[in-house]
């Protein structure tokens, strides 16, 4: 808890934040993604300074690295952009950053408003468990959730991922 | 015993996915069906008693007591009966294409897991777990036929909920910082002395924004008739008759009253949002074409008495409210049955092409006509009491313009219900149906069964009204 | 101690806040689908580090990093969903313009 600390988790916050807004400005969509696992990384880093070892191994495989592959996969099965696109493309761009002085008012309001200040932290005995503990003993009924997610993760895959193409055509072309 | 209505489920799926009989896959539509049936039984013929009882062996295993009331009790019987109908639906729409009809009993199963999980839940973090759950199956369940508009209902309704549970999750960060707990019961001792902490009101808008998202209620509402009306027939039952209602409405009532977050502020916020959701969802409804969007709207006004029941506070009030809950279950679903029943006999939900079809399809059309009849608030159907009771509660309690607003809204629900019936039902029949059949038996068995209730209900409310709604609060 | 995890809550707090202003931006402005989905991977980060704070000035960091195990579950799980979504909409219009989904109105 000393100023170091403070000094370097604002800083790793800043950089968070900017691999955020980088992500979103960001004209190509595969730059985009990537720009979501850096940012996942700096999450990363941020919990293992917030004493989370395990949470962040989790953010950094998961959502750096099996996160990432989806949105890969997804932008590389869909349509990459045609050359003739490329010049429409960056027009529309352009007009993505009408709204730019809104966020930025925003994020000015945020900055300069009265900051949320926690009138008494602490205020609950700190204990010392770990997380095998919590997790395994304290919130089983979670994992019991945790199960029934997956499995409908399975079956939404086996649905949505048929590929069943002359099918859904034939249902197109009766609308 | 009542974490067996979340075990026995997952194990149902569980065993009908092991690749050991082939079999299974044929049963499994009827294994689901039983198991709705063996809810909606047990939760009429147990006593309380034996749902908050656990055995020894459960407890080891879960290391978690679950939370029954007569709340949860109304909740697990409106799962059970929507479900047992959005089953049968299922078998009427999809017919017989075996590994559909397959998919769509197991995905049930565990949306059923789900919202029976999230009933039970004792503090924020499974409510969410829970409710993530029943979502993810719903969304797939919208999106199962993969048609076009489908998929962009699915998309939205996907979008807005993500930011709903974004919004909970904070709120639980920030609850966190506080309170260093996420259980009901800490939350409820420490929300009094906190109540002026900057940081407890945010996480407090937070949490109800998000539940308010859910529950489709009205500056939040742009997923809903897209996703009702673009779902397939069974789901929309499912998804308007229960799951908006248990991941919305039933977690909205559960965190305010476990949480004692009924401040003044809150109280005016939760009823005027009410009150904006009964007004324009009952004006939107009568501007459509669409027979299901009609309905979708028909809801969210419906939701918003629920609302205003919880927002008015009192025991009676609350009692309305969570009356009127299980009624909507019940009716909406009915009116979705009928939608059903005709979009797939005439193959148009389009209200001005249809007409007069009550004489070829009778039994729908009396159905629909209990069912709307119900929803309108015309004694002596169930609907009528439910929605006496919210507004005598409101009466009482000094909010006059809000009961005169629920007066006047049920006569807004009449008058688009009756225009509904008069382009649909009534009337002379439409040129191009003139062989139109009743749809079969797989829908005619569960428009009966929910008209059976309504009627039922109607007529045994004054036994209800004392020996189980009003000490709802005293449990809660 | 006490003050300094005060400063660091407002300050973890503010940058999340900023950070579910972006991917607000990101969702509201994008056209196309997959940018949405990457505007709510955004914002479940900032829910992730408002959950982390929440343990670490609680002093319950344990149970906040069952919390986060979990939400990263559920995360890939809609994802997942929201993926086949994406790509379903792409078989039927063979383009992921948000615009053009507009077939449902009212």
């Amino acid at each position: 808890m000393t100023f170091d600390f403070n000094m370097m988790n604002i800083f790793l916050l800043a950089l968070f934040l900017a691999a955020g807004v980088w992500t979103v400005l960001t004209s190509r969509l595969l730059i985009s993604a990537i720009g979501l696992a850096v940012t996942s990384i700096m999450l990363t880093i941020l919990l293992f300074l917030m004493k989370a070892p395990l949470a962040g191994v989790f953010e950094l495989s998961v959502c750096a690295g099996l996160i990432t592959v989806v949105f890969i996969s997804t932008i590389s099965l869909t349509k990459p952009v045609e050359k003739s696109e490329v010049l429409q493309l960056k027009m529309k761009r352009l007009k993505r950053f009408v709204f730019l002085p809104l966020l930025l008012f925003l994020a000015a309001w945020v900055l300069f408003a009265k900051p949320l200040h926690l009138t008494n932290p602490a205020q609950v005995p700190v204990e010392q468990t770990t997380l095998q503990h919590v997790l395994w003993f304290a919130r089983r009924f979670d994992l019991i959730g945790q199960i029934l997610i997956i499995l409908t993760g399975v079956f939404g895959v086996i649905v949505l991922f048929k590929t069943k193409t002359g099918q859904a055509e034939k249902q197109d072309n009766e609308r | 015993m009542s974490v067996l209505l979340i075990l026995v489920p997952l194990a149902a799926v569980l065993i009908m996915n092991l690749p050991l009989h082939k079999l299974m896959r044929k049963l499994a539509f009827w294994v689901g069906l039983v198991l709705c049936m063996l809810q909606a039984v047990l939760i009429i013929r147990m006593p309380i008693g034996f749902w908050n009882t656990q055995p020894d062996l459960l407890y080891r295993l879960l290391l978690f007591r679950p939370f029954t009331d007569n709340l949860a009790f109304v909740m697990f019987l409106s799962i059970a009966i929507v479900g047992f109908v959005s089953l049968l639906v299922a078998r009427y729409a999809i017919e017989n294409d075996g590994s559909k009809l397959f998919n769509f009993t197991n995905l049930l199963l565990l949306a059923m897991a789900g919202m029976n999980g999230l009933v039970v839940s004792r503090d924020l973090f499974s409510l969410y777990v829970f409710l993530e759950v029943s979502a993810v199956a719903s969304f797939i369940l919208i999106a199962f036929n993969n048609g076009k508009d489908a998929l962009e209902g699915t998309f939205k309704y996907l979008v807005l909920s993500a930011v709903a549970t974004a919004m909970i999750l904070s709120a639980i960060g920030l609850l966190m910082t506080v309170t260093g707990s996420v259980s009901f019961k800490t939350l409820s001792s420490v929300m009094g002395p906190n109540s002026g902490n900057p940081v407890v009101l945010l996480a407090v808008a937070l949490l109800l924004g998000g539940l308010f998202i859910k529950s489709g209620l009205v500056p939040f509402h742009g997923w809903v008739p897209d996703a009702y009306s673009s779902a397939p027939s069974a789901t929309s039952i499912l998804l308007a008759g229960i799951v908006t209602k248990t991941t919305g409405v039933y977690a909205l009532i559960r965190v305010v009253t476990k949480m004692n977050l009924l401040t003044h502020q809150v109280q005016v916020l939760v009823m005027a949002v009410a009150a904006v959701s009964i007004v324009v969802g009952a004006l939107a409804a009568l501007g459509q074409s669409d027979f299901k969007r009609m309905l979708a709207y028909s809801s969210i006004s419906q939701v918003g008495y629920i609302i205003l029941g919880l927002g008015i506070g009192s025991n009676l009030a609350l009692a309305g409210a969570v009356f009127h809950l299980f009624n909507h279950a019940i009716f909406k679903s009915l009116l979705f049955v009928n939608a059903a029943a005709v979009e797939k006999q005439t193959g148009t939900r389009n209200m001005d092409i249809l007409g007069g079809i009550s004489d070829k399809m009778p039994v729908t059309g009396f159905t629909s006509v209990i069912a709307f009849l119900s929803t309108a608030g015309i004694p002596p159907l169930s609907g009528f009491w439910s929605k006496l009771i919210i507004i005598i509660a409101a009466w009482k309690a000094g909010f006059h313009v809000y009961a005169l607003i629920a007066i006047l809204a049920s006569l807004l629900t009449l008058a688009y219900f009756l225009s509904m019936q008069r382009r649909v039902f009534f009337g002379k029949l439409a040129s191009g149906f003139e062989d139109l059949k009743e749809a079969n038996l797989w829908i005619l068995v569960p428009a009966c069964l929910l008209a059976a209730i309504t009627i039922g209900l109607g007529l045994c409310i004054p036994w209800l009204l004392n020996s189980f709604l009003l000490p709802i609060r005293s449990i809660l | 101690m006490s003050g300094d995890m005060s400063t660091f809550f407002s300050i973890s707090v503010i940058f999340a806040v900023l950070m579910v202003f972006t991917a607000l931006y990101c969702i509201l402005t994008s056209r196309n689908l997959i940018r949405i989905l990457i505007g709510l991977e955004l914002m479940t980060k900032a829910v992730t580090l408002l959950l982390a704070v929440g343990g670490y000035v609680s002093g319950r960091m344990a149970l906040a990093q069952s919390f986060i195990i979990t939400l990263i579950v559920i995360e890939v799980v809609i994802i997942a969903v929201a993926a086949g979504i994406v790509i379903g909409t792409y078989r039927h219009t063979n383009d992921l313009d948000a615009r053009k989904l507009n077939s449902l109105k009212g």
